[in-house]
């Protein structure tokens, strides 16, 4: 009995640690956006100094082109994630449901293509979208994000679809509903937990990816916020200020829409749970 | 007045036949009971009726029309599932009002309508709670309700009590018997338990390797069984089965025919050593091995020239082991089956 509060300290010690660990770095991030002088190379570990401005983020929002990258960004993950849901929930169903000739060699090539590493791929990406004339276009990072993410999302959709039992779409069917409508009305309603997550991954696969972004576009008012904080990083000298800044405020949406579907995340972990 | 007819039903999957070629009339307002051992076919005849499963050959009319090319909701047929198949993100009247909503009707005429059938099924105080928030013999409700509400005239049952437990089961079977009496749908219910199907049916189809064995009353299924099959799978206890020189001893011509075995059930046996009388056959010793005491009857287990006997007998009496029993049998309540064809020999004859 004795040796209880000795694990619980152990354990809120250990939790403690890892707490500091993790978000020490974002504080420091945090602190050099706050300072006015360019200071990435100070050594004081104080985080808010008696320097401390809200210069760079003024500065970010009206000396650079930080709005045009924010919206560039909204809208190639917005459009990512729709396109990812919607070919993800419904190629998923068609798997989960109908027996067709291919189907099992789908669902295993699907599953292989996420055993290359994604930089081999650039090349073809390239070529693929230089034919298309795709290159500096969101289209182009529409169709590379999408594709990338939907092996992972149509794979988690299927699992959850296996586990809605088959006779609440024949009731459905008898009540009068086709197939189109029994997923619409029956099946995505049920599985929300899975699609949030789903969305999630595809939203966050393509709000910070750089690589493929790098690659595909080149205009400048093009870029999305990973290109966009690059070009801070200057030959000579690099607007660490500024750069930080932006890091803060990229990993912004991120952070609210984890707090926001938390509840969802929580019942996806636990599928299997639907119960007809 | 036929209300429906299967004629030459085939279904297979794969090499696997589970339907070859039923046919079956039943009657408007008639509630007929599918019985028959699991994977014999039961199930899949009721969704092919449903139109949850296409039939290989075949053809179902309906009203005289055949219904083989027409969409499930078309077909005039509603259905309770086993796992009562409520949809989880609707409320109960929701669930049940799904239907007519999707049929457009007006809101105030799917809550009047949602309100009667909930009344009569007692579940109106549920009507705000979704199906997670019922117990099972509530969701059973909900899901009998949803299939009224639709207003078909035909409702499909299958298993739908399989998931209750024996007390609701017994409950809800009464209750069901009652709607039917009420409401004069024609209802096709589904079963693997015979007791369900005896207490329940106007008529029962007994059905084997995807054919019908036999059709007809609870008492005709009962007391004149086709064959060995029907004779051992309805009755609860089962029919005793007696072979070898036993069956000798019977006045019938057909006992002197080799591999006869004698049929009888357990309440037909009559223990007493008065002189028999006509239809009566005096079938020897029977050594009490235990009794179980069933309330108003008891059940003696024990053995008759080597042959195991199950026996009803009067619960006030006492009988204790191997007590020696003189026990007769009622001749006309007796059958005699072929061991090879397992035919009922004294049907054949008209008996």
């Amino acid at each position: 009995m004795r040796s209880l509060p000795i694990q619980k300290i152990l354990a809120w010690f250990s939790i403690l640690l890892f707490a500091v660990f993790s978000i020490y770095p974002m504080l420091y991030v945090l602190g050099i956006s706050l300072r006015g002088d360019n200071a990435f190379q100070s050594q004081s570990l104080e985080i808010i100094t008696s320097t401390s401005t809200m210069k760079n983020f003024l500065d970010l929002f009206t000396q650079t082109d930080f709005l045009i990258w924010l919206r560039n960004s909204l809208l190639v993950s917005v459009g990512t994630t729709l396109l990812g849901v919607a070919f993800a929930s419904t190629s998923a169903y068609a798997l989960s449901r109908f027996q067709f000739r291919g189907r099992n060699m789908m669902l295993f090539s699907l599953l292989a293509t996420q055993m290359f590493p994604p930089t081999m791929l650039i090349l073809p990406f390239y070529i693929i979208l230089s034919k298309l004339h795709l290159i500096d276009s969101f289209w182009g990072l529409f169709l590379i994000y999408s594709s990338t993410a939907l092996p992972f999302c149509v794979w988690q959709m299927k699992a959850y679809y296996d586990t809605i039992p088959k006779e609440l779409e024949e009731a459905a069917i008898l009540d009068g509903c086709s197939r189109w409508l029994t997923f619409c009305k029956i099946i995505l309603p049920l599985s929300a937990p899975a699609l949030v997550i789903t969305a999630l991954f595809s939203f966050m696969a393509s709000w910070s990816e750089y690589v493929v972004a790098a690659v595909v576009l080149q205009d400048p008012q093009m870029y999305t916020l990973p290109l966009g904080l690059r070009s801070f990083q200057a030959s000579l000298a690099t607007q660490w200020g500024l750069y930080a800044a932006g890091a803060l405020i990229v990993s912004l949406p991120v952070l609210i829409l984890f707090i926001s579907i938390s509840r969802y995340l929580i019942s996806g972990l636990t599928i299997g749970s639907v119960k007809g | 007045m036929t209300h429906i007819e299967f004629s030459e039903i085939t279904k297979s999957f794969k090499d696997n036949h589970i339907l070859n070629g039923v046919n079956l009339e039943i009657a408007k307002g008639e509630f007929l009971v599918l019985v028959g051992p699991s994977g014999c076919g039961k199930s899949t005849l009721l969704r092919t009726l449903a139109g949850l499963e296409k039939m290989d050959a075949g053809d179902i009319k309906i009203n005289g029309k055949s219904i083989k090319n027409m969409e499930p909701q078309d077909r005039d047929v509603a259905m309770v599932f086993q796992n009562y198949a409520l949809y989880p993100h609707m409320n109960v009247a929701e669930n049940m009002g799904f239907a007519m909503k999707l049929q457009k009707r007006s809101a105030s005429e799917i809550s009047a309508q949602v309100k009667k059938i909930a009344q009569l099924l007692q579940i109106d105080h549920l009507l705000e709670r979704k199906p997670k928030e019922l117990s099972g013999g509530q969701c059973q409700r909900v899901a009998l309700g949803r299939a009224l509400a639709r207003q078909t005239s035909i409702i499909l049952f299958d298993e739908p009590l399989s998931n209750l437990d024996a007390h609701l089961r017994s409950q809800m079977r009464v209750e069901i018997k009652r709607l039917h009496q009420t409401l004069q749908n024609t209802m096709i219910y589904v079963t693997h338990d015979q007791m369900e199907a005896t207490t329940m049916g106007d008529r029962i189809a007994v059905l084997k390797d995807g054919k019908i064995e036999q059709i007809g009353t609870p008492s005709e299924i009962y007391h004149r069984p086709k064959n060995l099959f029907i004779a051992s799978f309805i009755g609860s206890p089962e029919m005793n089965f007696m072979e070898g020189p036993l069956v000798k001893k019977l006045p019938w011509p057909e006992a002197k025919k080799p591999e006869q075995i004698l049929g009888v059930r357990p309440e037909v046996f009559k223990i007493s050593n008065g002189v028999p009388q006509a239809n009566e056959l005096e079938l020897g010793s029977f050594q009490v091995e235990l009794s179980e005491n069933l309330g108003g009857q008891q059940m003696l287990h024990g053995r008759l020239e080597g042959q195991n006997l199950r026996i009803f007998a009067d619960s006030t009496e006492f009988f204790r082991k191997d007590q020696i029993l003189p026990v007769k049998i009622d001749l006309t309540k007796s059958h005699l089956f072929d061991k090879q064809t397992g035919v009922n020999q004294r049907l054949q004859e008209g008996v």
